[in-house]
């Protein structure tokens, strides 16, 4: 544990340099924070064995809430929660009902879902704009109206910020009862049943808590974006997270971080010129991670660094 | 409600008629994926893609077809051979090399590896059709129009639509009812469906009933593609929309229940069309609405049987 | 004669034409160690099941401390305090031993924290403690799923006995552990039951675990209590040992 900090707390340094280094770069490294805040999400659900497919819904609903929002009430750091608060409220509902699921069940009904919220906010049109989306109004923070360099200076802080407070907050969950539970649903949930203990409600518990952190990078990739489109919650989108959980490893919180960063990088430099192969690079690298590199970019590392993982 | 129904009977009408074609293809679908499920135990997620690339397919060779001046019914037989050459070359490849490597694995990895397949495929359809809306729609046209009586006005509806559709379907379900009941692969891929290991046992390959029922699974996937290309202008996304849909047949019915996804197809067909012609914004969301109402109540699907949990 | 702690009248479960349960009528009684036996099929199982939540018999009705337990859930009926552990352990597989013992720990306490370590001293010494009392204390960071099968049936009981039954339902505890830990095995098991003051029912094939450790015993037989009394009196009935004994005797 100490050491998966360490290493966090070198990765956030480098990012940080990068950031001073290459300006430019800011904002794809907010992106990829904020991507990885939502990975984290994924994360605990694989810890469950469970896979959703329709993750982004919840990045949509925090990016929307900012959307809406913002003309009314521009001030960010009221935003940024409240994008959290629908997501989880939306969690919950969806989460009653697909914690009854497992599997194949569990991953279709997350990317059905998912997909009757992007029609919704494809088709209608007077409220969200159609597939032109909606342009997210200037924000304030604390009250402060803030020139753009300082802005996308701030966005990535809070972007480091809440990467660091999630990312420790999963890590501790992982280790606690109500994670280890979690993880006792993939391997023998029928043994919870005789504990006296509900799987759903331990599933349900990680379920809302993933789509919370989903609105959160939603209100950020929002905020840095200032621009929103139903494709934040198409299949595609999902698609993303759970392959950035993959590459980065689906043993650490960290790697959910470090997947993302690559993740985003590769994209600014290579997905223009692969846009209509780029879906088929992704499906390519997942598989040949899965079937050679079990434990993606985090399991790499930690096996070089002789890192418990 | 008298007077609104006279207002939009010939509407309602319409999205009958409509509902019943749609339905003819959702069942194509879900029927294959409903067959893979029960003796691979694989939900393919990218069994939609094999329908999106059977309709581009279909269309191809149509558009081939007619511009080297054959007769119009040669576009049927592309309809028929884009299905066979989908089955045939796309799905012993992805058995072979793929799925036969996780069988047996946590479910998680094999939905993964499936996943990550459906989105090489999506990509396939977009480099090999562009993104460009593909139409050949000359099956469709070339039979013509009928006209239906409804009350004191009639409908022209297509012919294709009204008895080809809907009379394939048909025939998929007696035939694959009948091809499982009465003859020796049939009854050997429902001996590996319920008791793998005692088929086997037995003398069965399971291993060549694995392969065979993909493709065929993944053929009755691409012949519902092919079927439904000249309705419809193809367009990138199809597959996705395919595979959640017929997935939610497929759920609602209850796995492996092939004449319970036969009457779940036409349910979602209706209610998806006349969600298109009453309220078009909800149009994705109807059949779901239905899945998730079902579910609910119960969850094993209308007619799934509850597996008894073995303690 | 104090009230039983267990009592069964009339219980009835058929699954198509076979009959689980065909009036079942036993009382379990306080501080007893009861053994079921009888041939394969007989409806052993099934009667733990019904006792547990997991089947709901056709017919009869269930009491366990003098309320009765038929309809509830299986967690209800758990955390009334009837245990079960089973032929098959249960373990969290992935999990350490003593992760295992800690989350049944938790579980009992309703612990469920979302961010304190499961494994945090007090709890990590509870769990030794526990585990200590099973002989499996050296076991603690083994992965469940590299424990042989004694350890893994000790480790499925100590689950069960984590959360303070008053009953416990064994599914034989002593199936697959290898001949010469069995004695070991049953012993432990029946010190630390006997220490707690557990209730205990178990369903057993081998007849000299069951001469030396239980109290009564139950010979099951075609859903129906064929025979019951002190081991001495059962075992040496004519009739039970033609009919289980020599289906189901020494492997």
């Amino acid at each position: 544990m100490i050491a998966e900090g360490l290493i966090a707390l070198v990765g956030a340094g480098v990012l940080l340099a990068v950031a001073i280094a290459v300006p430019w770069l800011k904002f794809v490294l907010t992106i990829a924070l904020a991507k990885g805040i939502a990975v984290l999400g994924i994360l605990l659900l694989l810890r469950a064995g469970q896979v959703s497919f329709g993750h982004a819904m919840f990045l949509a609903t925090g990016a929307y809430t900012v959307a809406f929002l913002a003309p009314a009430m521009p001030e960010a750091l009221l935003l940024i929660p409240l994008g959290g608060l629908f997501a989880g409220l939306l969690g919950l509902l969806v989460g009653l009902f697909v914690v009854r699921y497992r599997d194949i069940f569990f991953g279709m009904l997350n990317l059905a879902i998912s997909m009757v919220l992007y029609s919704l906010l494809e088709k209608l049109y007077h409220l969200t704009k159609g597939t032109d989306g909606i342009r997210v109004a200037r924000a304030t923070y604390a009250g402060f109206d803030l020139p753009r360099e300082t802005q996308e200076w701030l966005m990535f802080a809070i972007a480091l910020g809440l990467a660091a407070l999630f990312g420790t907050l999963v890590a501790a969950y992982l280790r606690s009862p109500m994670g280890r539970a979690l993880a006792g649903i993939k391997t023998r949930e029928t043994r919870l049943e005789f504990l006296g203990v509900s799987a759903r409600r331990v599933l349900l518990f990680a379920y809302v808590a993933s789509a919370v952190m989903g609105g959160i990078a939603g209100t950020l990739v929002a905020l840095t974006t200032r621009h929103v489109t139903p494709l934040l919650g198409y299949w595609t989108s999902s698609g993303e997270l759970v392959f950035i959980a993959i590459l980065g490893g689906a043993g650490s919180a960290v790697g959910a971080f470090l997947g993302a960063v690559a993740f985003e990088l590769v994209r600014v430099y290579a997905a223009a010129s692969v846009a209509d192969a780029w879906q088929m690079i992704l499906g390519g690298v997942l598989l040949l991670v899965i079937l050679f590199a079990p434990g993606g970019l985090w399991g790499i590392l930690a096996g070089r660094l002789k890192v418990r993982a | 409600m008298v007077g609104w129904l006279q207002d939009n009977g010939l509407l309602l009408g319409l999205a009958a008629l409509d509902g019943l074609a749609y339905a003819a293809l959702v069942f194509m679908v879900a029927v294959g994926l409903n067959l893979v499920f029960g003796v691979l135990r694989i939900v393919n997620v990218a069994h939609g893609s094999l329908f999106a690339i059977g309709a581009y397919t279909a269309a191809s060779l149509g558009l081939f077809f007619a511009s080297q001046g054959l007769p119009p019914l040669a576009g049927y037989f592309a309809l028929v051979l884009a299905a066979a050459l989908v089955g045939a070359l796309l799905g012993p490849l992805i058995e072979r090399f793929l799925l036969r490597r996780i069988y047996g694995h946590e479910e998680v990895l094999q939905l993964l590896v499936t996943f990550a397949l459906f989105m090489i495929l999506e990509d396939v359809q977009k480099l090999v059709w562009g993104v460009q809306p593909v139409s050949q729609d000359l099956p469709m046209t070339y039979l013509g129009t009928i006209d239906v009586p409804f009350g004191d006005d009639v409908i022209p509806f297509t012919k294709y639509q009204l008895f080809v559709l809907p009379g394939i379907a048909v025939a998929t379900l007696v035939g694959l009812a009948l091809f499982l009941r009465r003859t020796l692969a049939g009854r050997m891929i429902v001996a590996v469906t319920a008791d793998k290991e005692a088929a086997t046992a037995m003398g069965i390959d399971a291993t060549r009933i694995m392969l065979l029922t993909f493709t065929a699974g993944a053929a009755l996937a691409a012949l519902g593609g092919a079927l439904a290309s000249p309705t419809t202008s193809l367009v990138p996304g199809v597959g996705a929309q395919t595979i959640v849909l017929s997935f939610a047949v497929v759920a609602t019915a209850g796995l492996g229940q092939i004449e319970g996804a036969a009457l779940t197809s036409l349910m979602m067909g209706l209610g998806r069309s006349v969600a298109v012609y009453f309220a078009p914004e909800f149009e994705v969301v109807v059949p779901y609405l239905i899945m998730v109402a079902v579910l609910l109540v119960r969850p094993q699907g209308l007619f799934g049987v509850l597996e008894t949990r073995r303690v | 004669m104090s009230a039983p702690l267990l009592s069964a009248r009339g219980l009835k479960l058929a699954f198509g034409g076979v009959k689980a349960a065909d009036g079942i009528d036993l009382d379990v009684m306080p501080g007893e160690f009861l053994a079921i036996i009888g041939p394969n099929g007989a409806g052993k199982t099934t009667f733990i099941n019904m006792t547990t939540g997991y089947l709901k018999p056709q017919g009869g009705r269930i009491e366990f401390a003098g309320e009765p337990i038929l309809g509830l859930s299986p967690r209800a009926i758990v955390r009334r305090g009837i245990g079960r552990s089973f032929q098959l352990p249960q373990l969290f597989t992935e999990h350490t031993v003593i992760e295992n013992a800690a989350l049944a720990l938790a579980a009992h306490a309703g612990i469920w924290s979302p961010f304190v370590p499961l494994l945090r001293p007090g709890y990590r010494a509870a769990a030794e403690r526990l585990l200590d009392r099973f002989g499996i204390a050296h076991l603690t960071e083994t992965r469940a799923d590299a424990l042989n099968e004694g350890a893994r049936k000790l480790a499925d009981i100590a689950m069960a006995v984590a959360l303070e039954p008053r009953l416990l339902l064994m599914d034989e505890p002593t199936s697959g552990v290898a001949a010469t830990e069995k004695m070991q095995v049953v012993e432990t098991l029946v010190r630390v039951l006997r220490a707690e003051g557990v209730t205990a029912v178990f369903v057993e094939h081998d007849m000299e675990v069951v001469a030396r450790f239980a109290d009564r015993v139950a010979v099951w037989s075609q859903g129906r209590i064929a025979a019951l009394g002190p081991p001495e009196q059962v075992l040496n009935d004519p009739a039970v040992l033609r009919d289980v004994i020599g289906i189901a005797g020494h492997a």
